[in-house]
């Protein structure tokens, strides 16, 4: 391990923090799980490299650009196949394409100081925030044991996500997972926080207020307003609103890399 | 609560005294034990074998809190801007507010809102109130505060809805620090006057 810079931030782009797997077991503190948005393409990328797959990457909504300072090797979803870089090299990491956010992985993992043992930048807390902005350098592990691979292969985006009955499904009226799935919702809005779906009507049946109770990654929320929300990453760890239905956690990321307007259809 | 977790509502001793029974047992690949108000969300790992960890939920018994441990003492400058609107609306003199919240020994029933943010049950009924009508867009870190019949202490600044009392220099929350959180489920705490 070395404090010696590696990377330094060209552009940060948009909605850039370094993840990693997230930080788990801390809920019962109000601390959020965090992690990589897209935990699978994230782990798909830090094997590329040869890390092991808790290694912590750049996540971008788009627009980052990176120059090496020394020879670096990554793998990204925006290449074909993991890149070497030599010292002065840049990789720019393009927005939009076919998914809302995308990975940098670095070969020896982003080496910054672990915060309640995770590298995960929370949003919502704040916790294990790294300023991003241009001109910051950050270092990188040591170098793995593994070889790196010859391409990228990248999985397309689903359009369809599983979801199953939440724990308040009875605060609503007629069938609301029948509305859910009945025709595809449209994301209004995204963050690593949630996913805001338009499309369902869903209708409560009470105006009484819900204690606030323990969510998950996937869990999907209904406010006043209708319009329900996904839980992500950044998820607070209790909310009052009614929790309708849970995506599939292997389906979650399929919802989160919904680019806005695009729609997802759900299925039981 | 999906494919790896369940929400269990109002489970046998209460929330508190529950999560802490399972917590006591210990139980492989369960992830998170998060107590609220009336309820207890248990996570755990995937892959893990549902229908055992269910079972195993099903037979766990509540533990109570062990009144023998240490409590924490929270200090507090009963300075706050909301001392006297809830001397004046509870028909108590400022003193005797004063007197009520920190004359109590309080549990941290749950955490949630923010990292650290303690629900406190144990707070006297005369001093249990509604959330303010307009919550302030910002409450300093250190804010000792009621609301809805808990008690809490903002650990950073935040939009806050609470009845401020006064303020304590201890930091409530540290990610550095072991146990980073002072007000963890469980804790007995006291309010003193500095």
């Amino acid at each position: 391990m070395t404090a010696e810079v590696a990377l330094v931030v060209v552009e940060p782009g948009i909605a850039t923090t370094i993840q990693d797997d997230g930080r788990h077991g801390l809920a019962h503190l109000g601390v959020p799980p965090a992690g990589a948005v897209d935990p699978a393409l994230a782990r798909l990328l830090n094997r590329l490299v040869g890390n092991r797959t808790g290694a912590a990457l750049f996540e971008t909504a788009g627009g980052l650009v990176v120059e090496a300072r020394r020879a670096v090797t990554v793998a990204t979803s925006r290449h074909a196949a993991p890149l070497v870089l030599r010292p002065g090299e840049r990789v720019a990491m393009p927005p939009g394409g076919d998914r809302q956010w995308h990975y940098l992985a670095v070969r020896g993992g982003i080496d910054t100081r672990p915060v309640l043992g995770s590298r995960s930048h929370d949003t919502l807390s704040g916790l294990g925030a790294t300023a991003l902005s241009t001109g910051i350098g950050v270092s990188i592990g040591e170098e793995p044991g593994e070889p790196v691979a010859d391409i990228t292969p990248i999985v397309p985006v689903g359009d369809v996500a599983r979801i199953g009955r939440g724990p308040r499904l009875e605060w609503f009226d007629g069938d609301p997972l029948g509305a859910l799935t009945a025709r595809p919702l449209t994301v209004v809005a995204s963050s690593r926080v949630g996913v805001r779906l338009r499309g369902a009507v869903l209708v409560r049946v009470r105006s009484d207020e819900l204690a606030s109770e323990g969510l998950v990654r996937g869990a999907i929320q209904v406010p006043p307003d209708g319009d329900p929300i996904m839980m992500l990453a950044d998820h607070p760890t209790t909310g009052g609103y009614p929790v309708v239905a849970v995506v599939h956690p292997d389906d979650v990321a399929t919802v989160a890399q919904h680019l806005e307007g695009t729609s997802i259809r759900f299925r039981l | 609560m999906g494919e790896h977790a369940v929400l269990v509502e109002d489970p046998p001793g209460g929330p508190a005294a529950w999560s802490r029974g399972v917590r006591t047992c210990d139980l492989p690949d369960v992830v998170d034990v998060v107590p609220a108000a009336h309820t207890v969300l248990v996570r755990w790992t995937a892959g893990a074998p549902r229908e055992s960890l269910l079972d195993a939920l099903r037979s766990i018994s509540p533990v109570a809190v062990d009144r023998h441990a240490p409590e924490l003492v929270v200090p507090v400058r009963y300075d706050g801007p909301d001392l006297d609107s809830v001397a004046t609306v509870t028909g108590l003199p400022t003193d005797q507010v004063v007197e009520l919240h920190s004359g109590a020994t309080y549990e941290v029933a749950f955490c949630g809102f923010a990292p650290g943010f303690g629900y406190l049950t144990g707070l006297p009924d005369r001093l249990h109130l509604p959330r303010r009508a307009t919550p302030r867009t910002t409450v300093p870190a250190g804010s000792v505060a009621i609301a809805a019949g808990y008690a809490a202490v903002y650990p950073g600044a935040s939009p806050g809805g609470w009845h401020v009392l006064g303020a304590t220099h201890l930091t409530l929350f540290d990610p550095g620090r072991e146990p980073p959180a002072l007000l963890a489920p469980g804790v007995r705490v006291r309010f003193e006057p500095t």
